[in-house]
């Protein structure tokens, strides 16, 4: 308010410059990355769709040559229905129980303020610094029950060889386990965060009403962080249905056993169609659908949990 | 020190047990809800806690020590000696080329990274321009799409470029960011004063100059958590490079890794190989994949609960 009388100072040359300038320079400095968001983001996503009507001749595509053959062949794939199947016990497992988990680990570290929970939440948050083939690694070893530090409790339920742990009904729950282990120390420090920034005269006036622990704890903390809940359920659903690395290298690492398919996951059937049989355009099908479902969930956080804002900036 | 300076009344209680006492209680939990709070919090330390032990004790183990030893026994200093030689044996040493290579992808993908969000991010946040709205929404939309969704397009997109098997088909998808670029957006609308642009621009400043002088300065802050998050995406990378990169002087970590589990004998009881790879030259992999972002995360646990990546997004 202020600059509109100052502003007669400046000339009306240097205005118009400025004027040209403001706009430019602003794309100027977008302009590095609005080449990667098409490049990297929007690209391929577009060059998907692309690739799903092409057919391929000695490696070269033929734009719209195909016409619907590449989803009628990814469709009417014997391993499509299958892929689809697992990752989708795979997600009923690992999202509620993932979530789960976390907050009940979140809520009972913050019960009580003290050494026990620092450390605990820090030994909790490590292994997420083990990650794809290292975790996978960990996971092979941990799981043979000739081995493994955990052997008891896996000798206690049968099982005596790694061969039998990674029986095909048992992958959904392994897998479960192995993203758990890794991934939800990340969470449950995300949540303590947002339980830390509840208000202590919140929690001391439930305290005076005659709240006990477990009651402020499922009426008032949990409510309070059901935002980051609701938002870890959709990311947790929208990356574990990309499921790849786990599959991969178990069923590369433990093949005599020869238990887990290489086509377990739709990236991995996506992986194949590519890489074993040249099938791109069959590959985007299964892009598409996973790209689809990524965006569903992308538009689910940002206009359903209002999550991000874009106009902080007023 | 703090004891020596504490003057309470009690002097025959030392000042940690007084302290103790002392300490402050969210909510006060009956003796029952303590036990099952205790043994719930500390089952979960075993499962969360136990595999990281063990896996630092594995390099040091011969592999009958892995099956008949108590799982969590130091085996010797010898083996470990042993394994890591082995380890640098395997064909010629590449595993320190595959230390190289991924040090030099999260380097190069950091770089280019930082060089392009931070921009990006101040500029979206300080001016209204055509395209301003857009550009956010693809950027919260590619944000949450996980990256593996778009591996199998990307290879064939990089295919085009004729990038696939160059260190480029790794850095280059590593170095785009958005949730960087959102980071980078929110830091700058709540820290940088319009006032003080505004000034700076009736002093004469062109828009370089304000960013230069006033943008970067302010963005230290910002260069910690953008390092952080992107190395800590991108060192453990595996779905990707694995595609993207074909012969095995190129590999990172994580592809080499891979390949030291599914062509060596020891995770493979059938295979006949006189390679010395065994349970232990894998473990020792392992724990050099995994013992820089430990480091990393022990510094950043504290950053992340006290709410920097929440209080970004809080209303």
């Amino acid at each position: 308010m202020a600059s509109v009388s100052l502003e007669t100072a400046t000339t009306p040359a240097t205005r118009r410059r400025r004027a040209w300038w403001r706009p430019r320079a602003s794309h100027f400095f977008l302009l590095p990355y609005a080449v990667f968001l098409l490049a990297f983001g929007v690209g391929p996503a577009l060059y998907a769709v692309l690739i799903s009507f092409a057919k391929f001749q000695d490696g070269t595509p033929q734009f719209f040559a195909a016409g619907l053959d590449n989803f009628g062949y990814a469709l009417h794939d014997f391993r499509f229905a299958g892929a689809f199947a697992h990752v989708g016990t795979f997600l009923v497992l690992s999202v509620p129980l993932g979530v789960a988990g976390c907050v009940v680990l979140a809520l009972l570290l913050h019960a009580r303020t003290g050494w026990f929970a620092t450390t605990m939440r820090t030994v909790y948050f490590l292994p997420g610094a083990v990650a794809g083939p290292a975790l996978v690694l960990l996971a092979i070893f941990l799981i043979d029950p000739r081995i493994s530090p955990f052997s008891p409790i896996l000798h206690a339920l049968g099982l005596r060889d790694n061969v039998q742990v990674v029986q095909t009904s048992h992958l959904p729950l392994l897998f479960t386990l192995i993203g758990f282990f890794g991934g939800a120390g990340g969470w449950i420090a995300i949540f303590y965060g947002a339980l830390k920034g509840i208000a202590p005269e919140l929690l001391e006036a439930a305290t005076v009403d005659g709240a006990t622990a477990w009651q402020s704890a499922l009426y008032i903390k949990l409510p309070l962080i059901s935002r980051f809940v609701t938002f870890m359920a959709i990311l947790t659903f929208a990356a574990n249905i990309q499921i790849f690395t786990e599959p991969t290298l178990i069923g590369a690492a433990l093949s005599y056993a020869s238990t887990v398919s290489p086509t377990w996951s739709p990236n991995q059937l996506g992986y194949t169609f590519a890489f074993t049989y040249g099938q791109f355009g069959a590959a985007a099908v299964v892009s598409l659908a996973m790209i689809a479902i990524g965006m569903g969930a992308a538009f689910l956080i940002i206009y359903g949990t209002k999550f991000y804002q874009t106009d902080v900036a007023e | 020190m703090r004891t020596i300076t504490n003057t309470t009344p009690s002097a025959t209680r030392p000042a940690w047990l007084a302290r103790l006492g002392q300490r402050q209680r969210t909510q006060d939990l009956g003796p029952i809800s303590l036990i099952v709070r205790f043994v719930a919090l500390l089952g979960a330390g075993i499962f969360f806690g136990l595999p990281l032990l063990w896996l630092v004790l594995a390099p040091s183990k011969t592999d009958s020590q892995f099956l008949f030893a108590n799982p969590l026994s130091f085996g010797s200093f010898a083996r470990l000696g042993e394994a890591w030689a082995n380890l640098l044996h395997y064909d010629n040493g590449v595993i320190l080329k595959w230390t190289l290579n991924s040090v030099f992808y999260v380097v190069a993908a950091i770089i280019i990274q930082l060089a392009v969000t931070i921009p990006a991010g101040y500029t979206l946040a300080t001016s209204r321009f055509a395209g301003r709205s857009l550009t956010l929404t693809l950027t919260l939309v590619t944000m949450v799409l996980p990256a593996a969704a778009v591996v199998l397009p990307n290879f064939l997109e990089l295919n085009l470029f004729h990038l696939i098997d160059t260190p480029w088909a790794v850095i280059l998808p590593a170095a785009f960011y958005p949730f960087g670029v959102y980071i980078a957006f929110i830091y700058y609308s709540v820290t940088l004063p319009k006032d003080l642009l505004a000034a700076g621009r009736l002093d004469g400043a062109n828009e370089w100059q304000l960013f230069w002088n006033i943008g970067l300065p302010l963005a230290r802050p910002l260069l910690g958590i953008l390092t952080f998050l992107s190395f800590t995406a991108n060192w453990n990378n595996f779905f990707g490079p694995y595609v993207f990169l074909q012969s095995d002087t190129n590999f990172n970590l994580p592809v080499g890794l891979y390949t030291l589990m599914s062509s060596t004998a020891a995770l493979h009881p059938e295979f006949a190989s006189e390679l010395p790879i065994h349970r232990a030259e894998l473990a020792l992999t392992g724990v050099i994949m995994v013992l820089p972002v430990a480091l990393v995360f022990l510094f950043a646990q504290r950053a992340i609960s006290s709410g920097i990546i929440t209080g970004s997004t809080r209303e």
